[in-house]
């Protein structure tokens, strides 16, 4: 006798299979692959932790909530002097100093977020553009140089491992990096899903309505701009480490562009896609270099050094107008959709 | 009192280079409701096609009115090509948008012209007649050009068929459609004027600034400044936020901050205005009914 | 003898919602059409359909002869139809001057002047506020100014959606002779899209009264009078 189902009952759990096992394999790469590889993929791959963090709090913000910020750059500089000042200054042991950097930046972010959350859409983007704009100058400031060692910067003497037979510096570092940027990951998920999520969502896509409904925007908005700088702060302070040195010039505006391109790629309000566009942020200019270098084999000197130059640059650009045009839900959209054509071909196959 | 003077006469100066950006950000808001947020880095572009004819050969002038056609032609073509299909995207989209062809301008300059710094020439010779102690010769140039253009804009504006339809354009393009204007054309006019006002900037304030990709970032701030001081959908407004805008930044350098922290100023103003009063001194104040 | 404006089978919809099904109409030269309906029958949607603006359509729409479905609004505004649309549309930033030379903006002989002067006539009031920013016009003046820019561009056929709506009685009479007048002498057709049913019959020669997006009656305005579905579509007996 056969058993008849049908295919509704037979889909979600073959969908949450699936994710799962993506999840898991990408966590056994993750957890493995840096044991395999040079010193210097290690640092690479720590990049791409930190960026995906950074990406993670941007689209916190502009994906769930809808406020669009073009400074989280500020956050990302916040985040890392605090981190550098603490280290250098105060002896305070490395572990701490992304908690401090987390604590400091969502007291900073809330409080923007609270002086700003009248300002909607453009008029947001307005001010957090001209806060990244202006930012690097006032982190210059003399005032400042204590601190921040003025134009100079201030190096940084690396974490080192505490098992130096098992792991050496730069893989210990990036395995710590690692779990702070799991624990985020696990902390972002549940407030996605529960009750805040859903609350951010609704004020991202229906303002008048939500308050109305008894959401307290301000305090949401505000928190909201506080969770996210408080993420942008800890990837500040995983990359002050992971570079060991940093300077009023490692924060121009292109950091924020860079965060955003990444959010943007990845799709503005995935968390997945947050991994595709931290991967793209840090191989986009290796591969621009790659290209560079092809046009220097191929005989083409002039070509070569302009691509190497401006390329990057002039890629985010290009990429952020072609992939709103086209793609606006990010590579993230992309296997979404490519994921329900799937799945309806195989619902339509099962009911034959 | 003379370095009052002096700082009050040079704001001025500068203001008429914010007061050109302002305008041509408050052309193309009005127009399309969009913050044209590559406008300084448009403006920077054109400023090296310039040096480009200039180092070639060119004379100033001939240079000035090429690179103002190529201005206008390129306006016109990114409207046409990448704006006008943003006619109903989403805020986020629009901003966007315009960030990817700031950097993507930024960075093809830099490819294009190299990133050193260059001088460029300015068309007033620093012994001319007209210089005071006051004011230098390319500062007073600065105001005179800039008021000659600003005046023909506001003729064009003012008593122009063309420049009646592009205002009805972007009052309301619905009713500007049922009497024949073709409003998609409108707004690429409209954005190509704006680029010729950013590269009326650019080459004015090049010979203080020296030319470098990131020649226009802070100008394109305090243009902003400007724009919000004096309404972001007020024309009238934008040339006189401009100049107080100019002024206010030399007075508060000198006097109160230190030149270090001006544009932490212009981050000022802009946060002030948009948290205390988002229509600016002369802007119309719009009630959203919801 | 074709009609100057003819729809034949139009469908409109708003997004997916569908508003219009199969309307068929006519409006000859010169002639002077009513086009009549409870609120919500789609008779806005009618003239936004001839015009373009706003509404998907399907099926065809000719205008003296040509068809102008799909075509974009300015061009079908440049072959000759006038539109006084829903809620008058004027610029209400600019001065009446600007208001009355946008209504000319196509025009390019020698008469715009004397055209402005004979506007002045029907509506003195435009002359008194010549200069004024046409917001500060009061309703009934701004429908006035409405008409007087849509009849600059001396069109064949002028679409006037609700001209009489929240005008008083006395105004609403006035208008109504202007239009007819006009009617007479410049041999301009004119689609006239009303709510009040009583007003349009003492105006036109010819009704069509929309229902729920079909077009359920038509014939001149006697023969509607005496007809039950008027009484349907407006009453539900």
């Amino acid at each position: 006798m056969t058993v008849v189902t049908t295919a509704a009952s037979i889909t979600p759990v073959r969908r949450f299979d699936q994710r799962m096992l993506w999840l898991a394999a990408l966590l056994a790469l993750a957890i493995l692959g840096p044991l395999l590889v040079s010193d210097y993929h290690v640092f690479q791959a720590t990049q791409i932790v930190v960026y995906a963090v950074a990406v993670l709090g941007l689209n916190l913000l502009t994906g769930f909530s809808g406020q669009i910020s073009l400074g989280n750059g500020a956050f990302f500089a916040l985040g890392s002097y605090v981190a550098v000042i603490l280290l250098s200054k105060a002896g305070v042991p490395y572990w701490i100093t992304p908690v401090a950097a987390g604590a400091v930046c969502f007291g900073a972010g809330y409080l923007f977020g609270r002086s700003a959350a009248r300002l909607e859409g453009l008029y947001l983007a307005l001010a957090t553009f001209a806060l990244a704009t202006a930012f690097p100058q006032i982190l210059k400031l003399e005032l400042f140089e204590r601190w921040t060692g003025g134009n100079q910067g201030v190096v940084l003497s690396k974490p080192v491992s505490p098992i130096p037979d098992l792991l050496g510096n730069d893989q210990w570092l990036y395995y710590y990096c690692l779990a702070v940027a799991i624990a985020l990951y696990i902390v972002a998920w549940n407030l996605v899903r529960g009750r805040t999520g859903r609350a951010l969502v609704a004020l991202r896509d229906h303002p008048v309505a939500a308050a109305t409904m008894g959401v307290n925007v301000v305090s949401y908005k505000s928190t909201a701009f506080g969770v996210s700088a408080m993420y942008t702060g800890v990837a500040g302070a995983l990359g002050a480490l992971a570079a060991g040195f940093i300077s009023p010039d490692s924060f121009t505006i292109l950091v924020s562009i860079q965060i955003l391109v990444g959010g943007v790629v990845g799709g503005i309000t995935s968390i997945f896609g947050t991994l595709f566009g931290a991967a793209f942020i840090q191989l986009v200019p290796d591969l621009t270099k790659k290209l560079s270098e092809v046009a220097g084999a191929l005989g083409m000197p002039a070509l070569a050094s302009k691509l190497s130059d401006a390329a990057p640059a002039v890629l985010y650009g290009v990429l952020l107008i072609v992939f709103m045009m086209v793609m606006p839900g990010g590579i993230a959209g992309l296997v979404r959709s490519a994921r329900a054509r799937l799945t309806r071909t195989r619902r339509n196959h099962v009911k034959t | 009192m003379q370095a009052f003077l002096h700082q009050l006469l040079s704001g001025l100066a500068n203001g008429a280079i914010y007061a050109s950006v302002a305008l041509a950000l408050v052309m193309i808001f009005k127009a399309t409701h969009h913050v044209n947020f590559a406008q300084g880095e448009l403006a920077m572009f054109s400023t090296y096609v310039a040096y480009t004819l200039i180092e070639a050969g060119v004379s100033y002038w001939i240079a000035f009115v090429v690179t103002l056609a190529f201005s206008f032609a390129t306006g016109v073509a990114i409207e046409r090509l990448i704006m006008r299909r943003l006619q109903h995207a989403s805020a986020l989209t629009s901003v966007i948008v315009f960030i990817g062809l700031l950097v993507a301008v930024n960075g093809l300059a830099g490819s294009l012209f190299g990133s050193s710094i260059k001088q460029f020439p300015s068309p007033f010779p620093s012994q001319a007649w007209y210089g005071t102690t006051y004011l230098s010769p390319h500062e007073l140039g600065m105001i005179v050009v800039t008021l000659v253009v600003l005046a023909f804009v506001f003729v064009f504006f003012r008593y122009t068929r063309l420049g009646l339809a592009m205002r009805a354009a972007a009052e309301n393009p619905a009713s500007s459609r049922l009497v024949g204007i073709r409003v998609g054309w409108m707004l690429a006019l409209g954005w190509g004027l704006a680029c010729v006002l950013g590269a009326v900037a650019g080459m004015m304030a090049a010979p203080i600034l020296f030319l470098e990709p990131n020649m226009m970032a802070g100008v394109l701030l305090y243009g902003l400044a400007a724009a919000l001081l004096g309404g972001i959908d007020n024309p009238w407004g934008a040339p006189i936020g401009g100049f107080i805008v100019g002024v206010l930044e030399n007075l508060v350098g000198a006097y109160l901050v230190g030149s270090h922290l001006k544009l932490a100023f212009a981050l000022f103003i802009i946060v002030a205005v948009l948290v205390f009063k988002p229509s600016g001194l002369f802007g119309r104040t719009v009630v959203v009914r919801v | 003898m074709t009609a100057l404006l003819e729809l034949r089978g139009v469908d409109a919809a708003y997004g997916n919602t569908a508003v219009l099904r199969g309307v068929t109409l006519e409006v000859a030269e010169g002639g002077l059409v009513a086009l009549l309906g409870a609120n919500g029958a789609g008779k806005t949607t009618t003239l936004r359909a001839i015009c373009n603006s706003g509404v998907r359509t399907r099926g065809e729409i000719r205008f003296a002869g040509q068809r102008i479905d799909g075509q974009a609004t300015e061009r079908i505004v440049r072959l000759g139809v006038g539109h006084v649309p829903e809620g008058r549309g004027t610029f209400l930033g600019l001065s009446v001057e600007e208001n009355l030379r946008l209504g000319g903006y196509l025009r390019r002989d020698r008469h715009v002047a004397s055209d402005t002067a004979k506007m002045f006539g029907y509506f003195p009031v435009l002359r008194d506020r010549f200069h004024q920013q046409a917001g500060t016009l009061s309703g009934g003046e701004q429908q006035m100014l409405a008409i007087a820019r849509a009849l600059m561009s001396r069109p064949k056929l002028l679409l006037l959606d609700e001209p009489s709506f929240g005008l008083a009685p006395i105004l609403v009479q006035e208008i109504f002779r202007i239009l007819r007048v006009i009617n007479q002498e410049e041999r301009m057709a004119m689609l006239v899209v009303e709510q009040n049913a009583r007003l349009a019959f003492e105006l036109v020669g010819q009704v069509f009264l929309l229902e729920t997006g079909r077009v359920v009656a038509s014939g001149p305005p006697q023969q509607i009078a005496a007809d039950e579905s008027v009484r349907r579509a407006y009453l539900g007996q």
